[in-house]
């Protein structure tokens, strides 16, 4: 072997010996959580600012507070591509990684928790789905790992029959009347259509159903339906180019944007910019009160993250999106917060996050000390109500901003709920689920 | 009436969007003809060519150059993009293959088109990025005849204008000129083409080129309709039917499969769609693509291969 051989390996044996021993002493105390995203692909334009937002939060809790009461966080992004099977392969690659594995998942897809239900229950590994995810998991009983905080879609389906409601005079005016839905054909873009039914029925209006085949990028005949049936109120369902391509098109066939409410996930930057003045007047219903805009934890944000270089956010930063992202990543952490009052100040395992996850109370006070006033309203989630929250608004387009237009809808429990406790109900006997007693303290 | 005058709004509209189709075919077409290679890229090359151009534009716009100057030199600057793409292309991925079989070079342009992608996003960015070169207002044409007239969108019109140009052009590029000849030598056999002294490398970087400038028009016109986003490549995929129908090798064939696929896909959503569901369209131009494949496997306009044992 020559010198410089034998140099090299010395070298390299060297760098071993001394990286180990770090390696070995930082995995303790660190809390793993999975971060999938979705940067690449037909519907990066949504997922980046999202996944942005999740991942600048875990700096800033890093960065800000050394960790979660002192257990730092340790995360790593997984690219789905909004794709079922690349979330799934990402979900096993990742579920075991860390001291006490995954805390939670969060996949920003309906499809893929779908796939990830039955799994995460097997595992015992909390899915957390803020605004969207199967709406029937908002009963705990049944689904004890999911937690679709803030609003499933059968709330976003009757708040924004509300809204259409109060825009047209009072719920009898409803009657006769015809409201289509552009949807996402897909598992989310179907989810809000059994809520839809039931209000049909209930107020007398005829629904529509029009789906677009992802990625959406062709919809002139959806919209030429649309042109020859007249519906009063388009509501849209649609995520990634699908939300652009719907708005440009009711501009071409010259229906009125201010009739068209998206989802809240048809309510960001990305799916107005293409369709430019085209847009204006486009209406979509914001998650709870979290619009775009900076608040007090953006300028933490800025102290403690951007000012060291480690932000990660552009023209996004403080956008509806990135914003969402960060309220998804300080729910999870309060979930891990509440844990730790009972399991001490350590990593924990998914099983015991679950626990804080489910009895996870966000007041409004906590909101303003967390420095998220005025993006969200309370949150308490409880072992039959994994929704916790019910609560939007309805903002408008004006060619440059989102501009908030109305008060603060909340979903009524009376038109969701029968249909909640059936479908959980038909779920729990189809998996051979026995539902928990919620009466009982867990 | 009005029954009628819906089902010409949808017929034409189908139609129109087909030649929109038929605009990203002919991308394929030329290389085929030229090469007998399947490029798989042709989406990327779309969505590169579209990067280019409204990049290069709002940064003229930024910098104050007038509307019309920033339109000519972001035409410029995107082509020349393309044809340094076409001979990255020609130089390291489809020259050193010369002479192997048709799915190697396939399975070349398939990593091509990933090396294409994620360069052309590095570049110039992976937001949706607004174009605005057409109307994309729409005329309302029988109004006294219909009740409710006719919609026909502006910017649908200026692509069956556009692409029926690029056809005549093309055609006359084909059979008129020295490298169109040359092309249709090279397609035929590499080998024999090369053996009576047609640079092949040479040949290829035109039709990569060509294929590319076809992409850059492709790309104004989605562009404008969607927006130059990532989503934009997905229109190869709109693309297959519509070769499978017209023929491989044929540039009429790519119009005349296009106006098939359109019209065929906007009609089954329309009226055979709310019998099964809705959302059929995507799928039902495979259908079509398939009963053709049945009948006549080369498509409609394509050349019979007849190979001698």
């Amino acid at each position: 072997m020559s010198m410089k051989a034998l140099k090299l390996a010395l070298a390299a044996v060297g760098g071993m010996v001394i990286a180990s021993p770090m390696a070995l002493a930082q995995a303790p105390n660190e809390q793993f959580i999975p971060l999938l995203s979705y940067r690449t692909g037909a519907y990066a334009v949504n997922g980046i600012p999202w996944a942005n937002g999740v991942s600048d939060y875990f700096n800033l809790i890093n960065e800000r507070d050394g960790g979660i009461n002192g257990v730092r966080i340790a995360f790593e992004e997984c690219e789905t591509g909004y794709a079922t099977d690349k979330g799934v392969e990402c979900y096993e690659r990742l579920k075991g990684k860390g001291a006490t594995g995954a805390a939670f998942f969060n996949p920003l897809s309906t499809g893929i928790t779908f796939a990830l239900t039955e799994k995460t229950l097997a595992d015992k590994i909390p899915i957390i789905t803020m605004g969207y995810g199967r709406a029937d998991s908002k009963n705990g009983a049944v689904f004890a790992w999911n937690f679709p905080f803030l609003g499933t879609y059968w709330s976003g389906a009757d708040i924004a029959m509300q809204h259409v409601a109060k825009e047209m005079g009072g719920e009898d005016k409803l009657k006769g009347k015809k409201i289509a839905i552009v949807y996402h054909d897909s598992p989310y873009g179907k989810e809000p259509i059994p809520t839809l039914q039931v209000l049909a029925k209930k107020f007398g209006f005829t629904l529509m159903e029009l789906p677009v085949t992802h990625p959406g990028v062709e919809q002139k005949s959806t919209w030429l339906q649309i042109r020859q049936n007249r519906p009063d109120y388009v509501l849209l369902w649609g995520w990634g180019v699908m939300n652009g391509t719907s708005v440009k098109e009711a501009a071409a066939v010259a229906y009125p944007r201010d009739k068209v409410i998206g989802v809240w996930w048809s309510g960001a930057e990305p799916d107005v910019a293409p369709a430019g003045d085209q847009a204006i007047g486009y209406k979509a219903l914001t998650l709870g009160e979290s619009g775009a805009g900076e608040y007090a934890v953006h300028a933490a944000l800025k102290q403690h993250v951007y000012a060291k270089g480690k932000g990660i956010a552009k023209d996004d930063f403080a956008q509806v999106l990135y914003n969402r992202g960060m309220i998804n990543a300080m729910l999870g952490i309060e979930g891990i917060r509440k844990a730790m009052t009972r399991y001490g100040n350590k990593p924990l395992t998914g099983e015991q996050i679950r626990w804080g996850l489910e009895n996870l109370d966000l007041t409004a006070e906590r909101i303003k000390e967390l420095g998220f006033a005025g993006m969200l309203t309370p949150v308490k989630i409880t072992c039959n109500d994994h929704e916790g929250a019910r609560s939007a608004r309805v903002q408008q387009w004006d060619g440059k901003q989102w501009k908030m237009i109305s008060d603060m809808y909340t979903a009524r429990q009376e038109n969701t709920e029968p249909l909640v406790k059936e479908v959980s109900a038909k779920y729990a006997e189809e998996k051979k689920i026995t539902a928990r007693d919620c009466s009982k303290p867990d | 009436m009005q029954e009628l005058g819906s089902f010409l709004e949808v017929l034409i509209s189908g139609l129109l969007a087909g030649v929109l189709y038929s605009l990203v075919a002919l991308g394929f077409v030329l290389i085929f003809k030229a090469s007998g290679v399947f490029n798989f890229a042709q989406g990327a090359m779309v969505l590169l060519a579209g990067l280019a151009l409204v990049r290069s534009l709002d940064f003229l716009a930024h910098h104050g150059f007038p509307g019309w100057l920033a339109i000519v030199l972001g035409f410029v600057f995107a082509g020349l993009v393309m044809a340094l793409c076409a001979f990255f292309v020609q130089r390291y991925v489809l020259g050193p293959l010369i002479n192997q079989n048709a799915l190697t070079m396939f399975m070349a342009t398939i990593g091509a088109t990933f090396v294409i992608e994620g360069v052309a996003q590095f570049a110039f960015g992976s937001e949706v990025y607004p174009l605005r070169l057409f109307p994309t207002d729409a005329w309302i044409a029988g109004e006294g005849l219909f009740p409710g007239g006719i919609l026909i969108n502006k910017l649908d019109v200026w692509g069956g204008v556009i692409a029926g140009l690029l056809v005549i052009a093309l055609a006359m590029f084909f059979q008129y000129t020295k490298t169109g000849r040359a092309l249709r030598a090279v397609a035929d056999d590499h080998a024999a083409a090369q053996s009576v002294g047609i640079p092949i490398d040479w040949i290829w970087f035109v039709v990569w080129l060509v294929a590319g400038l076809v992409a850059l028009v492709a790309a104004a016109i989605w562009g404008t309709k969607l927006g130059v986003q990532f989503s934009i490549t997905f229109l190869a995929l709109k693309a297959l039917p519509v070769l499978i129908i017209g023929g491989f090798t044929s540039v009429p064939g790519a119009i005349i499969g296009g106006l098939i696929v359109g019209a065929g896909e906007k009609l089954a959503e329309v009226y055979l769609g709310p019998f099964i569901g809705g959302g059929i369209e995507y799928w039902f131009a495979y259908v079509l693509a398939l009963a053709v494949l049945m009948v006549r496997p080369q498509g409609l306009y394509g050349e019979k291969i007849i190979e001698r044992i």
